[in-house]
């Protein structure tokens, strides 16, 4: 029993901040949203030199073959830089989508996951939901669209643009264009996919949280009002505490829904984990735009990036209802034989 | 990273889950805060011991073995999902025994630590009095030297079962010069010793949980100073992580209650999403401490410290407690009133949020130590 991250995950996450604090990310992200997505390419090439991108493609399909905590990880970054673009798809969900695929069909896998771990083709997918319509971000950017109903799994046709409450994201209604594959294994691909972006996100939430608890930290230091600075106040002290123990215990459901990908135990873990690191994420963004005062409530400072975001990705993998229903069904169902005796 | 558990340790998990469903009394026994109730919890506390499980840590001179961190969590988690009897000795056992291994003297370790392994000595801490409570350095009770030993006054308050305990644990004011959190002694004192008056003070639920202690020149030997007179303060707060972090909360009693909940909920009619949701989110809270702690064990292994961390944890298992309770009354609905071991749950759960240092003096710790806010005039 280790429970802890071991030297190499912390160095390799490390690396990956450095990479985002070394570029203006701030820039790239709001670049990206006005139309200009030329800073993000590169930092999201930059992510796939670093090797972020194939991280959990087996070295079969051109990938590192690593394992999921190592892309729990990076996406944590990826969450604290607030970095744009259609990440958490084309490095998460949509191999694990094609992975699954592949025990009944490599020939996608094949054909398109050697090109995302290099970092040369980029990939969407939309998961249509109830209504039938599928949304998938950055469409209109990317090499591959990828669209499921649960039971098709479809290349993906770009139809109007939607707007997203984060303006870094950037949403397209999606159509199904050509049949790739249909049938049981696509449900189960298609849920493999979506229990990966889901965890990605999760990732993602945890580390925007903590940046907005950093960036609030910092401001109340300094900030002052009636001659004090406004971190001395009660008010705000217990305020950031809140948002700390929550970070603090988000993070191991993070790790253990990382460990338990491989188990019957994956949909309510990683379930439990969307809802622990959204809900973090959210008091944490509730909290900065407080102490922060007006300026937090301008698109003008940087702040905004990460409240837009942190607003967005709290649905977009699953709304916190859907979640916690899984993880309902999960309980009812009574407890699910454990491959590790600490968890029984 | 994780989760595994090695051969030996499986193996001790699996005596201890045999030993509990061979021994756990088929009847909960009677409150410990009434004295049949006491006994019966002292009389139990001597049945662990025979099987060497009532103090597991320690080492087995005393009456352990030698247990490692993560067996001691994997007891605890075994302790509770077994519906096992609560620890009348906990005071002692969490409180006052990771102190006397720190700070104590040979002949106190072997005084002292066989005879509450045993449940021969109950123990109460005597910290809090009526005047000093956030602000634990205000207290006023004295010390005063004497031939061999000191000679303590003054009153003590809201000290766990002190209506029935043998003994108790708490820092005097030994140099009425000094600075406030300077000249204070660690002392401990039998609770029927000439001078000591002990006055039961009834809780919520109507038993007498706690009580006030007041002392009339009571004397107290040399040997019962814990740690070097005028230092008491360092020595309290060397432990006192202790009891807000790993050891007097350990997760299995917040895991065992939130699958008591779960239970209750699958048990009823289909209550709608926002009880649904209350159950989820009390099983996520008590997973996201049960594995944290791992972590936080992990981090022991390794040599770290238990420090502010520990203010993290308090607060949130005492609001995960309120909440899981009040979960299930709501599930409960117009039963919820009548008094249950849920209902008795609730109440206790009420004191969560105050003992071992209120949540609010724990929010102030996490801001000013761990994010590194000003302290500012509060305190
Ligand atoms: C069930 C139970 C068991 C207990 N068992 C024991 C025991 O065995 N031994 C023992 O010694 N004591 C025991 N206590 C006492 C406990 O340690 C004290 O109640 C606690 O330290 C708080 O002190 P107080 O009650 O005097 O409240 P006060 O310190 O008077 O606080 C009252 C309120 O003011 C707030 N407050 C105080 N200072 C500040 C500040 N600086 N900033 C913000 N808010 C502040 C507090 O958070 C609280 O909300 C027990 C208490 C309970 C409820």
């Amino acid at each position: 029993m280790k429970f802890a991250l071991s030297p190499e995950h912390l160095d390799f996450g490390a690396s990956i901040r450095k990479l985002f604090e070394s570029g203006s990310t701030a820039a790239a992200v709001r670049a990206w949203s006005a139309g200009d997505p030329a800073p993000g390419r590169t930092l999201i090439e930059q992510l796939a030199a670093a090797g972020a991108l194939g991280l959990t493609v087996t070295e079969e399909f051109g990938g590192l073959g690593a394992e999921p905590l190592d892309q729990i990880v990076a996406f944590v970054e990826v969450g604290r830089a607030a970095a744009p673009g259609p990440l958490v798809e084309s490095a998460a969900a949509v191999p694990a989508l094609l992975q699954a695929l592949a025990a009944s069909d490599p020939e996608p896998a094949q054909r398109w996951l050697p090109g995302i771990s290099e970092g040369t083709l980029s990939a969407t997918v939309g998961f249509a939901g109830r209504g039938g319509r599928a949304v998938a971000v950055d469409a209109d950017r990317v090499d591959l669209v990828l669209v499921t109903d649960g039971e098709r799994l479809s290349t993906g046709r770009v139809g109007e643009p939607v707007r997203s409450v984060d303006p870094a994201r950037r949403l397209f209604v999606v159509e199904a264009d050509e049949l790739i594959a249909e049938g049981p294994q696509v449900v189960e691909a298609s849920a493999a996919g979506f229990d990966s972006g889901a965890l990605a996100n999760a990732a993602q939430l945890l580390g925007a949280g903590t940046a907005l608890l950093d960036a609030s930290t910092d401001y109340v230091k300094q900030r002052k009002q009636f001659g004090r600075p406004i971190g001395e106040f009660q008010a705000i002290k217990q305020k950031l505490a809140d948002v700390f123990i929550g970070l603090d215990l988000a993070e191991p459901m993070l790790y253990r829904a990382a460990l338990t990908t491989a188990t019957p135990n994956r949909a309510r873990d990683t379930s439990a984990a969307a809802v622990a690191c959204a809900d973090a994420a959210y008091r944490a963004a509730r909290a900065a735009l407080q102490v922060h005062g007006a300026i937090g409530y301008t698109a003008e400072y940087d702040l905004s990036l990460w409240l837009t975001r942190v607003t967005a990705l709290r649905s977009a993998w699953g709304t916190p209802d859907l979640h916690r229903g899984r993880v309902a069904d999960a309980l009812r169902a009574g407890p699910a034989a454990d491959p590790s005796g600490a968890l029984t | 990273m994780d989760l595994d558990l090695d051969d030996s340790t499986r193996e001790f998990q699996r005596e201890v889950r045999e030993f509990l469903a061979a021994n756990v009394p088929a009847q909960p026994l009677p409150s410990m805060d009434t004295e049949a109730g006491f006994e019966a919890h002292r009389a139990w506390e001597r049945t662990l011991a025979e099987a060497r499980l009532s103090v597991v840590s320690w080492p087995r001179e005393f009456g352990g073995r030698d247990a490692s961190l993560l067996e001691w969590v994997l007891f605890e988690q075994e302790y509770y999902a077994a519906s096992a009897p609560g620890r009348v000795s906990q005071n002692g056992i969490f409180l006052l025994a990771p102190t006397l291994f720190e700070h104590g003297t040979p002949e106190q370790l072997e005084r002292i630590m066989p005879r509450m392994a045993r449940g021969d000595d109950i123990w109460a801490q005597a910290w809090s009095e009526p005047e000093a409570g956030s602000d634990l350095a205000g207290i006023r009770s004295t010390a005063r030297r004497t031939d061999g030993g000191w000679v303590l006054s003054g009153q003590k308050t809201w000290s766990s079962r002190a209506a029935f305990a043998d003994w108790a644990f708490g820092l005097f004011r030994s140099d009425p010069a000094a600075e406030r959190h300077r000249g204070l002694t660690y002392l401990m004192f039998p609770l029927d010793a000439e001078g000591v008056t002990v006055r039961p003070i009834p809780q919520l639920d109507g038993e007498p949980g706690f009580a006030e202690i007041f002392l009339d020149d009571v004397f107290v030997p040399d040997t019962d100073v814990i740690g070097a007179p005028n230092e008491g303060w360092r020595v309290a707060m060397s432990t006192s992580s202790n009891e807000r972090g790993l050891s007097l909360r350990s997760p299995g009693r917040f895991s065992a209650t939130a699958q008591r909940l779960i239970d209750l909920w699958t048990a009823g009619a289909d209550t709608g999403t926002a009880a649904r949701d209350a159950v989820v989110d009390a099983w996520i809270g008590s997973e996201a401490y049960r594995l944290h702690t791992f972590g936080t064990v992990t981090r022991l292994n390794e040599g770290g410290k238990l420090g502010a961390e520990s203010s993290i944890t308090k607060v949130f298992w005492s609001e995960l407690d309120i909440s899981m309770h009040e979960t299930a009354l709501d599930l409960l609905g117009a039963e919820a009133e009548e008094a249950s071991r849920w209902t008795d749950g609730y109440l206790f759960s009420l004191s969560g949020p105050i003992y071992a240092g209120t949540n609010e003096i724990q929010r102030n710790i996490i801001a000013e130590r761990l994010l590194g806010l000003p302290r500012g005039s509060s305190r």
